[in-house]
């Protein structure tokens, strides 16, 4: 915890969350990657939405915003559209960032707009008690999924790299140290950066699917995870009921504020003409 | 000197907002609103400012929150269906005191209704719409001159009382073309939200000072501070402690209901010895007139009463102007909306409503016809 209790509000804690949540994993990940590429407090803003997960803004001594379900990008594309020397980090959920925030999350991706996304994905609804999300597997059980969810889920990286996002990577509460690198690496990215962060809801999710105890979902990351680099040496059946960890693509693209500068120096009164 | 120009409301909106210093705009196109949002796509840039279309309404209202937390002066223009979509954040900024402009050029609704017809069907929702218990300002000009100053005052009112205001446009001002000569920029009364001065670590971002209001920091200058739609203390952090909510609640209210006299904005019209008032606002008000003149002429003491602030409602101005009249007539484009709010304070045995709802504009002499009814039917 060295080094990161000065970004933590330690009159917001103790946390609202559970024991065993992976929440508080990810906000140390996150927070030791802000502290690892020294970021300006002052010019760094936290957006969130609305879940377990986005009240993670709360506990972060920065400007931070907790804003409505789902729209957590909306107001991180304003604060960085009005303010591009803001370091800007979204935390949202599954839910949050795929369902009722789906149409802000592809159109940030498409606008590259510079902001650093990183989504709590615990396949479930945890606030509002284990319903099912965009990220809940086929098959698994949520309480208004009572006989096994019947709907296919997303592949956040995918569904990021197909709309635009020029960071993508995935990694887990289990791989907190990798987490670090892959948020900090997202950050660095002028663009659209995705960090799908794979984290364990005992409560809401792991009990209705027998899935053990914290100790047993991290160990079932563990297990499940793929490192990037490992892929290409596995056959397609190795790769069978698992998911890849890593860095998964990195493209350039125009970035949105920097365009919009270019835009003003362009056509502005002041800039001559 | 400042010469004549022909424009319309929508352009006196965005002309408005530019001279009270707006420097963000996000919205969503939709008719009779979106010659704002192209006004402003064009002259943003060119001052500095940003201008951003967003993919729908509840974007737009998000981003215009976000921009406007870091010290910009943000402004989102939309119609029935936009409103109705925008209603969450609008309550959001209410409860997180986001000072922001949201212009709603009203059309037939319900729903897709009628695009390009004029309505005033929207004076409810923009005091109700969001949902729970909140203060309200909601302005409504009347002609394209007031359009501007009126627009002026939304962003005024929206940085002095930290709160998003409502300005109900309606497609005939919002469409209508006049004359206008507008002042010089340095004629302008623009006022500025408070921001803080002491020291970052004693700050409170929702700690009111004596006018019920918190200084605000911009984002990004070392004041931290928490911003949530959550129940929360005056550093911003979540807290379910009742008194706090009661407190909080109460604030919300009284920050806008002890500055009335201030927001409240109306015209008089021969209301002195007015036996019949007519009560109008917005776009109808010029039919108001015409008919309300009309009636003077054939001997009629008719006056006319124009509310251009409708929430908080200006109650007391409506009792004491309604007071010595015998009859009030109050045209509205709905259903009758405003009518309820004022016949709380008239009594209903004196309140004749006048609606219309095809998407057509009263005429003056159905206005008439009903003042000379009113007045004693010769
Ligand atoms: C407009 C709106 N709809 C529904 C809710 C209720 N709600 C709160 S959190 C949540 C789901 C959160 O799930 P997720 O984003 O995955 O976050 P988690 O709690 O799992 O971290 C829902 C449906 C709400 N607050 N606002
Ligand atoms: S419900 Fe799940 S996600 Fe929410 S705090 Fe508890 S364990 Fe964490
Ligand atoms: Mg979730």
């Amino acid at each position: 915890m060295a080094g990161i209790e000065k970004y933590l509000r330690q009159s917001a804690l103790p946390h609202i969350w559970c024991p065993g949540c992976g929440n508080g994993i990810l906000l140390a990940a996150i927070l030791r990657a802000i502290d690892k590429l020294g970021l300006d407090q002052k010019k760094t803003v936290v957006v969130s939405g609305i879940g377990c997960s986005s009240r993670a803004s709360g506990y972060m001594n920065f400007n931070t915003v907790h804003t409505a379900h789902g729209r957590a990008l909306t107001f991180a594309t304003g604060i960085k559209l009005a303010k591009p020397e803001l370091n800007v980090i979204v935390l949202t959920g599954d839910g949050d960032s795929t369902a009722i925030g789906g149409n802000h999350f592809i159109h940030a991706a498409r606008r590259n707009v510079d902001l650093t996304t990183v989504i709590f994905n615990n396949n479930i609804y945890g606030m509002t008690g284990g319903q099912y999300s965009p990220l809940t597997p086929m098959d698994a059980k949520a309480t208004t999924a009572p006989f096994g969810h019947i709907e296919r889920s997303f592949d956040i990286a995918a569904l990021a790299i197909a709309a635009g996002a020029t960071y993508v990577a995935r990694g887990t509460a289990f791989h907190a140290q990798l987490l670090t690198d892959l948020v900090v690496k997202g950050i660095e990215n002028k663009g659209f950066s995705v960090i799908d962060a794979i984290t364990q809801c005992p409560i809401s999710y792991g009990r209705k699917n027998k899935m053990g105890s914290a100790a047993d979902m991290l160990a079932w990351q563990r297990d499940k995870a793929v490192m990037v680099q490992a892929v290409s040496k596995m056959k397609p059946e190795d790769l069978e009921g698992k998911f890849v960890i890593g860095e998964l693509y990195r493209s350039v693209a125009p970035e949105y504020t920097a365009e919009y500068d270019k835009l003003i120096a362009r056509v502005s009164k002041k800039g001559g003409k | 000197m400042a010469k004549a120009q022909l424009m319309q409301g929508n352009q006196a909106c965005a002309v408005g907002a530019l001279a009270a210093g707006v420097t963000f705009f996000a919205g969503y196109p939709i008719t009779p609103s979106t010659e704002v949002a192209e006004i402003l796509a064009e002259m943003l840039p060119k001052f500095g400012g940003k201008f951003i279309q967003m993919e729908d309404e509840i974007a737009s209202m998000g981003a215009v929150c976000g921009a406007a937390l870091t010290g910009a002066k943000a402004i989102t223009a939309t119609s029935g269906p936009g409103f109705s979509l925008k209603q969450e954040l609008i309550g959001y900024a209410s409860m997180a005191e986001i000072p922001c402009v949201i212009v709603n050029v009203q059309r037939l609704g319900p729903s897709t209704g009628k695009p390009t017809s004029p309505a005033q069907g929207d004076v409810m929702q923009a005091r109700w719409g969001s949902h729970g218990d909140r203060g309200v300002i909601a302005l409504s000009p009347t002609s394209v001159r007031e359009t501007f100053d009126i627009t002026v005052k939304a962003f005024n009112f929206a940085e002095k009382f930290r709160t998003p205001v409502v300005l109900l446009l309606d497609e005939v001002v919002g469409h209508m073309r006049e004359t206008v000569v507008l002042p010089e920029s340095g004629d302008v009364e623009v006022i500025d939200r408070k921001r803080p001065s002491g020291p970052p670590e004693e700050y409170q971002a929702f700690k009111p000072e004596a006018d019920g209001v918190a200084p605000m920091a911009d984002f990004g200058e070392g004041y931290y501070y928490h911003v949530t739609g959550l129940v929360h203390d005056y550093k911003g952090m979540p807290s379910q402690n009742n008194a706090l909510t009661t407190e909080l609640i109460d604030r919300l209210h009284t920050k806008i209901e002890r500055a009335r006299d201030e927001i409240t904005i109306y015209h008089q019209d021969y209301t002195d010895d007015a036996d019949v008032l007519v009560i109008a606002y917005g776009g109808t008000t010029r039919a108001a007139i015409a008919a309300v003149k009309e009636a003077r002429a054939k001997g009629v003491k008719a006056g006319l009463l124009t509310l251009v602030t409708i929430w908080p409602f200006p109650g007391e101005v409506v009792a004491k102007v309604a007071a010595k009249a015998k009859k009030v007539i109050v045209p509205e484009l709905n259903y009758g909306q405003l009518v309820g709010e004022i016949e709380r304070y008239v009594p209903r045995e004196k309140v004749v409503s006048l609606t219309r709802y095809d998407g057509e504009l009263f005429r003056p002499e159905e206005i008439l016809n009903l003042i000379i009814t009113a007045g004693g039917g010769k």
